[in-house]
């Protein structure tokens, strides 16, 4: 079964094509069942792959396949190889089966756009490189999947190209993610370089057997240059302001690429390596800092947004922050298990915006919504699973995973990262009942002639909804202390190598016998008390939070504005290299090194104007010449001497 | 060696400057179809040399060799290797879509298309001349038929433009061939022999003072045909004025013909002049790479636009040849073909613009998309080609350039790939303005969509964009032999005089060690 993964790639590859080529000749249900189909067969596919590894022996569980050598030059080699073991096999399920309910959904909210075939094209081309990226067996056709999800990504948040500002978050989101792409490359060349490989399991092996201590310099900087790669890709401070400005792409793109798959990429690379992280300790801290703080940014500033999909944003970006954390802290399978339950629920909460947007005739700004859990009940409910298993309650999926990122932070980190993390998740407790609650409870502020074309979406929208509420429901108890599934199938990934200094999975176990109990507590607590406060504000006294942003309205308006970092970026990087450009052009390349082209030009004309004059055509100068320059040379040959 | 094909794809063209000579030049149609059948047979005749191509053998193949001027060793001497294999069949594929692309010309359309043809002999000539005497008479010929291109059916500035191209070019090229003698006779005095061929030359053992001035005069004749930064300002000018096809050609090959005398003349003559030269060089390269890019986003001229990005571009070529070992050189060469293709095709696009709205300024644009998306489309594939997006064919030559680079020195390769986020700002700021948005200028609400030629030009292009970018293997494993063969050459030479004559500067020699070329010094990284 596992020889079958090919056709994991191939399905989505065919529609792509099928759509890219014929789409626009094809009927829109035709282009929708041949996205949607190529996607469902990819998942089928990949269930069987993933039994296919099930059935496997634990410490047996890896399986490649070379598909053909695909660049080759002297020493260097690349192949397009594929890799099946439990973490990308783990991660083909997520990407297609999320997938593959966020395409059904679009055949609904993407009914009546002109784009119709183009938006499934797209969507297929970055399921396959998604897939691509997971299931690559080395750095570098890792990072052709890396790229083209990012074109993808590119393609579909300028998908309604005629607005600028779409245009212009496509081109945001290309150029951020190319600066952190610089740090991935670079980081392949030294992998190469000191490795003599780009394989993920020659390098591994490498690096572990090899003679690199921990600490050794030039594993730091390797992963450093990945982590730079990761920061881009996954939305981490200093390079993550491109996610909320990719709102402006169609909503189940948000889910899909902007929540659920794409931007954890960066999260599976980490975890991918986690051998050569685990060898620099240094590394590890600066993915930790890095993870903690943006995870208490992004929710600080999600605090006060009042776009729907804006909050959902810098939700994602403070839920990725998580992830870094629990990678940062050695926690891998922490960090993968809750990019798993994320991408159920934040695909959820995406999608359910989508349809709350879809309802109200494309609003966005919750000032404008309110009332609506009557008008659309499927859409409430499922949403309101989804915001339960963000803010970590028992039994949802949310809580789970985070409680474990919570208390991992603790155990094998230390007490600033829980405390930083203890808050971000009180934070986002509150900023998502927030949501919750100005969104669907109390007084309707919809305008009146949306109001009346509130409808609940369609069933194609809606079942996705309830699959995915499902799976945010149950998606925790892969993970059960004490009992959980995915520490021991991702085991043979991230345990037991030579050099972990914080070496093993299962750590809560012995670690610390009486905390995970008390942790749970703990977090829960946490999440009630964010969501309390959320329930004062914004239903009990709904008159409450503009009285406080007027009482801090320079915090306040520091949150609304994003810290101004898009701003300070504007300042710092783009102004200047707009104006060292022009100013290169003008005053350097036409001015100077033109100037001194044309200059020599000029003065080889000068020249010869000067020495044109002495071509008279009048035989008497001519003459004269002649008997001056023999003179010359008379006096020359006598007196000379 | 039974069909003399390099010969063959040489001459043809010629052959069908006749055929056009004798056509009325009022039967515009029947010349444009002459012109373009020539071309096709010249395509197709290449192709041979692709496929009988034997990649394990370094020397030159296809040769053909007769006497044409003995009293002085002159030889009519052809040949190719895995190093110019390819420079000739972009050359013989472009020259047909150039032609394609001219279908609109109007304007005395015998001479354009004669000029074409004579332009073809002249590129060819210059990648399969293995006598210098030879290489420099096409090398001189072919600047006539763009002189003229240029100067009759460029733009406004034509004629300033060609003066430009052509003097420069000109000038540089007269201190070559001043080394071409110089060599010419250094051969004789170690030999005795009177002779211009160029694989006798690589035997010769040349002192390094001769090396250094002998490099310098090779080096301004292709520093500027390159060009590298600051040479480069005739470029911007006479792309802006060619016509559409003059561009392409210019970009597409005749660019190449200085990345490519680098490589035939430079390094195998001159290896350790060349050697002494690396950080120079790369200096350049660098500078003209992120010069070239942060000019490039300034521009509101489209094809001015493309012009500087040629600059950025080619100073990746030059770094990776002067990486000295073989991912940088076969990067260097892939990269040569991917920037004839992706510019090329940019070109052609400009061009198809300009036809359409008489004007290429970036501002008389905007939400084209919507208009035509099938040229949207094609747009978008080669813009993407061209900022090295992985999966085309860009990124194979890029990452191989900088893989070779950073073996050598990990500063100039780090330095070099802001260039990749320089390109993606400068292309897509571009694309942006031009293809997306609403429609603001009226004129653009008629525009329409690709016509079948214009199909069957880019159609070609595309496919070669992924086809390298997906199996570059195809084309890295002809390159294979000559560039070790390269290396070698260079490796040994160098150390054979390095003991000598730069005895004081041991770590310039890094990364050529003798026998095995292909060395990675175990854990020990030059920064």
């Amino acid at each position: 079964m596992l020889n079958l993964v090919g056709l994991i790639l191939l399905f989505p590859i065919i529609g792509t094509a099928i759509n890219g080529l014929f789409g626009k000749r094809l009927k829109k249900e035709t282009v929708g069942y041949v996205a949607c189909g190529s996607i469902g067969l990819s998942f089928f596919i990949s269930v069987l792959v993933f039994c296919g590894l099930l059935l496997l022996p634990p410490d047996a569980r890896l399986f490649e396949k070379q598909l053909f050598s695909w660049i080759e030059s002297g020493s260097f080699k690349a192949a397009a190889g594929l890799q099946v073991d439990p973490l990308s096999s783990l991660m083909i399920l997520v990407v297609t089966g999320v997938g593959f309910l966020i395409h059904i959904y679009s055949v609904g909210y993407m009914h009546n756009d002109k784009g119709y075939h183009r938006y499934f094209c797209y969507l297929n081309l970055f399921t396959f490189s998604m897939l691509l990226l997971v299931l690559s067996n080395n750095f570098l056709l890792m990072f052709i999947g890396w790229e083209a999800v990012g074109l993808c990504s590119y393609l579909l948040i300028g998908f309604w190209f005629e607005k600028k500002s779409a245009s212009d978050a496509a081109k945001k989101a290309f150029i951020v993610n190319r600066v952190g792409d610089f740090g991935f490359a670079l980081g392949i060349m030294l992998i190469f370089l000191t490795f003599h490989s780009i394989d993920f399991t020659e390098v591994f092996n490498a690096a572990s057997h090899g003679n690199f201590g921990v600490g050794s310099f030039t594993v730091t900087v390797i992963t450093l240059l990945l982590f730079m790669g990761a920061t881009g890709k996954s939305a981490q401070i200093p390079l993550y302001t491109w996610l909320p400005d990719a709102m402006e792409g169609p909503t189940p793109v948000s889910a899909l690429i902007h929540a659920a798959t794409m931007v954890t990429a960066g999260v599976y690379m980490i975890a991918r390596c986690n051998v050569l992280y685990t060898m620099s300790p240094f590394t590890m801290t600066v993915v930790a800092s890095i993870g903690a703080v943006t995870a208490l940014f992004a929710a600080s500033i999600g605090l006060v947004q009042n776009d729907i999909k804006r909050v959902l944003a810098y939700s994602t970006i403070s839920q990725l922050g998580y992830m870094f954390l629990a990678c940062g802290v050695g926690a891998f399978t922490a960090g993968i298990f809750h990019l798993m339950t994320h991408a159920f629920f934040k695909a959820l909460l995406f999608l359910g915006s989508g349809s709350v947007i879809h309802a109200l005739s494309g609003e966005q700004d919750m000032r404008k919504m309110g009332g609506l859990k009557h008008h659309i009940p499927i859409t409430y409910k499922t949403f309101l699973i989804g915001t339960v298993a963000i803010a970590g309650l028992p039994p949802f999926a949310g809580f789970f995973s985070k409680d474990e990122i919570l208390l991992e932070s603790l155990v094998r980190g230390n007490f600033i990262y829980w405390l930083i993390a203890a808050i971000a998740a009180f934070f986002t407790a509150f900023y998502m009942f927030r949501l919750l609650f100005m969104t669907f409870h109390g007084e309707s502020r919809v305008d009146h002639h949306v109001a009346e074309h509130i409808h609940e979406s369609p069933r194609n929208m809606t079942i996705p909804l309830m699959i995915l509420a499902g799976l945010s429901f149950v998606g925790g108890f892969l993970g059960i202390p004490g009992a959980s599934a995915i520490n021991n199938f991702l085991a043979p990934v991230f345990g037991g190598h030579p050099h972990t200094e914080i070496s093993g999975t299962e750590s809560i176990g012995h670690h610390s016998e009486g905390h995970p109990y008390l942790m749970m507590v703990i977090s829960t607590a946490i999440a009630v008390a964010g969501i309390s406060l959320a329930y004062r504000m914004y239903v009990k006294k709904p008159e409450m939070p503009g009285r406080l942003a007027e009482r801090f309205h320079l915090i306040y308006k520091l949150l609304l504005n994003k810290y101004y970092v898009d701003e300070i970026y504007d300042v710092l990087f783009v102004k200047p290299t707009k104006i060292i450009s022009i100013q290169l052009w003008k005053r350097v390349d036409a001015l100077m090194i033109d100037g001194s082209v044309n200059g020599i030009a000029r003065l080889v004309g000068w020249f010869g104007n000067i020495f044109r004059h002495l071509q008279t055509g009048y035989i008497r100068n001519y003459a004269f010449y002649i008997v001056a320059g023999c003179i010359f040379i008379i006096v020359l040959t006598v007196f000379g001497k | 060696m039974s069909v003399p094909i390099l010969t063959l794809i040489t001459f043809i063209p010629i052959i069908g400057v006749f055929f056009i000579l004798s056509i009325d030049s009022k039967r515009q149609e029947l010349i444009r179809v002459t012109a373009l059948l020539v071309s096709i047979v010249v395509f197709f005749i290449s192709l041979p040399l692709f496929f009988n191509f034997d990649s394990h053998v370094y020397d030159m193949q296809f040769v053909e060799k007769l006497r044409w001027i003995p009293s002085f060793g002159i030889y009519y001497y052809l040949g190719i290797d895995g190093i110019s294999l390819f420079l000739i069949l972009l050359t013989t594929f472009i020259t047909p879509l150039s032609i394609l692309a001219s279908w609109h010309i109007t304007k005395n359309v015998k001479e354009y298309m004669i000029a074409m043809l004579v332009l073809e002999t002249g590129m060819v000539g210059v990648f399969v001349s293995l006598d210098l005497f030879l290489f420099y008479v096409f090398w001189e010929l072919m600047l006539i038929p763009m002189y003229l291109l240029i100067g009759i059916w460029g733009g406004p500035r034509r004629i300033y433009a060609a003066v430009k191209f052509f003097i420069y070019t000109m000038a540089g090229s007269v201190f070559m061939l001043l080394a071409i003698i110089a060599l010419y006779f250094l051969n004789y005095k170690s030999t005795g022999e009177y002779t211009f061929n160029l694989l006798e030359y690589y035997r010769l053992d040349i002192s390094f003072a001769a090396q250094f001035w002998l490099f310098l005069a090779f080096f301004l004749a292709f520093a500027i045909k390159v060009p590298m930064v600051p040479f480069h300002t005739w470029l911007p000018d006479a792309h802006v004025e060619a016509p559409t096809a003059g561009s392409v050609i210019l970009a597409g090959v005749l660019l190449k013909m200085g990345t490519y005398g680098f490589v035939r003349f430079c390094l195998p003559l001159f290896p350790e002049a060349s050697h002494a030269f690396i950080p120079v060089i790369s200096w350049m390269a660098i500078v003209g790479i992120i010069y070239g890019a942060l000019v490039s986003m300034a521009q509101d001229d489209l094809k001015k636009l493309v012009a500087y990005s040629s600059v950025s571009h080619l100073g990746f070529v030059m770094l990776g040849i002067f990486a000295f070992n073989i991912q940088g050189i076969e990067g260097g060469i892939t990269q040569m073909i991917n920037h004839g293709l992706s510019t090329g095709a940019l070109f052609l696009i400009v061009g198809m613009l300009y036809e359409r709205r008489h004007t290429r300024m970036i501002a008389d644009f905007g939400g084209l998309t919507k208009q035509i998306p099938v040229f949207a489309t094609f747009f978008m594939i080669v813009t993407l080609s061209s900022i090295g997006l992985p999966g085309l064919n860009g990124f194979v030559g890029e990452f191989l350039i900088l893989v070779g680079a950073f073996k050598s020195r990990i500063l100039y390769a780090s330095l070099a790939t802001t260039g990749i986020i320089l390109a993606a700002v400068y292309m897509l700021w571009m694309f942006q303005r031009v293809m997306f948005g609403e429609i603001t200028h009226e004129e653009n609400k008629t525009l329409k969509d690709i016509n079948k030629r214009e199909f069957v030009i880019l159609a070609p292009i595309v496919l070669l964009v992924f086809w390298i970018g997906i199996y570059p293997n195809s084309f890295l494993r002809k390159m294979d032999a000559s560039v070790n063969h390269l290396l070698k050459q260079v490796g040994d030479k160098a150390n054979i005089v390095s003991n000598i004559q730069i005895h004081n500067k041991p770590e310039q020699l890094q990364g050529i060690g003798v026998p095995k070329i292909d060395i990675v010094p175990e854990n020990k990284t030059e920064w």
